[in-house]
C-alpha cells in the first residue's frame, strides 16, 4: 500500500476547507479505505472538533516531530470508522515548530500503512502552507462562487503551478442553486473559466453542514443531505472513479416552480 | 436577463467582469497604471520605425484557460495617407 497525499487549501479562510477535509476522509474511510488526516492549522486547530474527537487528544503533530511520542501515539481513531485516523494540530504552538521537511518525513512515515493522506492546510499562503503542500501529490484547492474566495484561490493556484505541483483540482463549496439562476451568483462554470483548473466537486450549500459539524458528525455521513453526497462523488473521484456532477437545478425546482406561480418568470 | 428592480446588470455577471480584471492584474503583477505606460513606450519605440495611429492603439491582456498574453493592436498609417497630407 502507499497512500497518495492531498493537501486541501484555499488562500481565504472560512470557505470549509475543514470541512470538506473531514467529509471526504469519511466517505474514503467509508468506502473501505485506510485514511489519516493530518490538521496543519498549528494554534488554530478544528479539524478535531469538525470530527467530533477533541476529548481523545493526547499527543500533537509537533509532539510526534520533537520525538516526545511515536506516530501511533499521536494516531487518534475515529470513534465509527476504525480505519479513519486523525493527528491534530498542536494547539499551544506556532507554524514554525513544523518544517515542510519535517511534514515530507511524516508522510513518508504513513504512506505505507494507508491508501490516503489528507492534509488541511491553514489559510494563506505563508509558512503553514508551504508546509502543508511539501509532501503533497495533489492539491485540491477549494473556493466558494464569491469574489474574495476566487481571487484567492487563484493566488494559491499561481504559487502551486511555479511550484510545479501540477496535479492541481478545484471544489467549489457552497454553491447555492436558487442564487445562480437569479444570476446573483458566480456559477461553477463562471469560476471554472476564471480560474482555468480542473474540477472535482461541486458542494451546494446545505444546513445540514453546520448542524453536522455541531455534533462532531460529518455530513457525508448523512445519506439524505445533497452536500453529503457532493462529498462522496468527490471521494469516488479521489478514488479515479468517473461520476457525474449532481444536477443541482433539480433542488430549486420547487422555488423555480412557486416563482413560476408568482409571475416572476 | 433584466431584473427584478428595474433593468440593473445582475451581480454575478459584474462579480466575473471585476474578477476577470483583477485576475489579469494579479497573475501578471501588471497595474492599469504600469499597463498604460508600457503602451506609451510601446508607441515611441514603434513610431520610429514606422508611422502609427497613437490614439487607436490598444493593448490588454487576455487568458485562455492559465495562459496569458499580451495582446497589442497597433494600426499603421498608410503611406498614401500620409502623402496625401
Amino acid at each position: 500500500m502507499t497512500a497518495q497525499v492531498f493537501t486541501i487549501s484555499s488562500g481565504k479562510g472560512g470557505v470549509g476547507k475543514t470541512t470538506t477535509v473531514a467529509n471526504i476522509a469519511v466517505a474514503l474511510a467509508s468506502d473501505g479505505a485506510k485514511v489519516v488526516c493530518i490538521d496543519g492549522d498549528i494554534g488554530l486547530r478544528n479539524l478535531d472538533v469538525v470530527m467530533g474527537l477533541e476529548n481523545r487528544i493526547v499527543y500533537d503533530i509537533v509532539d510526534v516531530i520533537e520525538g516526545r511520542c511515536k506516530l501511533r501515539q499521536a494516531m487518534i481513531r475515529d470513534k465509527h470508522l476504525s480505519e479513519l485516523y486523525l493527528i491534530p494540530a498542536a494547539q499551544t504552538r506556532d507554524k514554525n515548530s513544523v518544517s515542510p521537511s519535517d511534514m515530507t518525513r511524516l508522510c513518508n512515515e504513513l504512506r505505507p500503512d494507508f491508501d490516503f493522506v489528507l492534509i488541511d492546510s491553514p489559510a494563506g499562503i505563508e509558512r503553514g502552507f508551504r508546509n502543508a503542500i511539501a509532501a503533497a501529490d495533489r492539491v485540491l484547492v477549494v473556493t466558494n462562487p464569491e469574489v474574495s474566495a476566487v481571487r484567492d484561490a487563484d493566488r494559491v493556484v499561481g504559487i502551486l503551478e511555479a511550484e510545479e505541483k501540477r496535479s492541481t483540482a478545484l471544489i467549489i463549496n457552497r454553491l447555492n442553486p436558487i442564487l445562480v439562476k437569479q444570476h446573483d451568483m458566480l456559477s461553477a462554470e463562471d469560476v471554472l473559466d476564471l480560474l482555468g483548473i480542473q474540477l472535482i466537486g461541486i458542494v451546494p450549500e446545505d444546513e445540514g453542514v453546520i448542524v453536522s459539524s455541531n455534533r462532531g458528525v460529518p455530513v457525508a455521513q448523512d445519506m439524505k443531505s445533497s452536500a453529503g453526497q457532493a462529498f462522496r462523488n468527490i471521494a469516488k473521484r479521489m478514488r479515479g472513479e468517473e461520476v457525474a456532477f449532481m444536477d443541482l437545478d433539480k433542488q430549486s425546482g420547487l422555488w423555480d416552480r412557486i416563482q413560476k406561480m408568482a409571475g416572476r418568470k | 436577463m433584466m431584473s427584478w428592480f428595474g433593468g440593473r446588470k445582475r451581480s454575478a455577471e459584474s462579480a466575473k467582469e471585476r474578477l476577470q480584471l483583477v485576475l489579469i492584474h494579479d497573475r501578471t503583477d501588471l497595474s492599469p497604471a504600469e499597463l498604460t505606460s508600457l503602451k506609451d513606450e510601446l508607441i515611441q519605440v514603434i513610431s520610429r520605425h514606422i508611422e502609427i495611429d497613437a490614439d487607436a492603439v490598444q493593448i490588454d491582456v487576455q487568458h485562455d484557460g492559465r495562459s496569458q498574453r499580451l495582446v497589442a493592436d497597433i494600426p499603421l498609417r498608410s503611406v498614401t495617407r500620409r502623402r496625401a497630407e
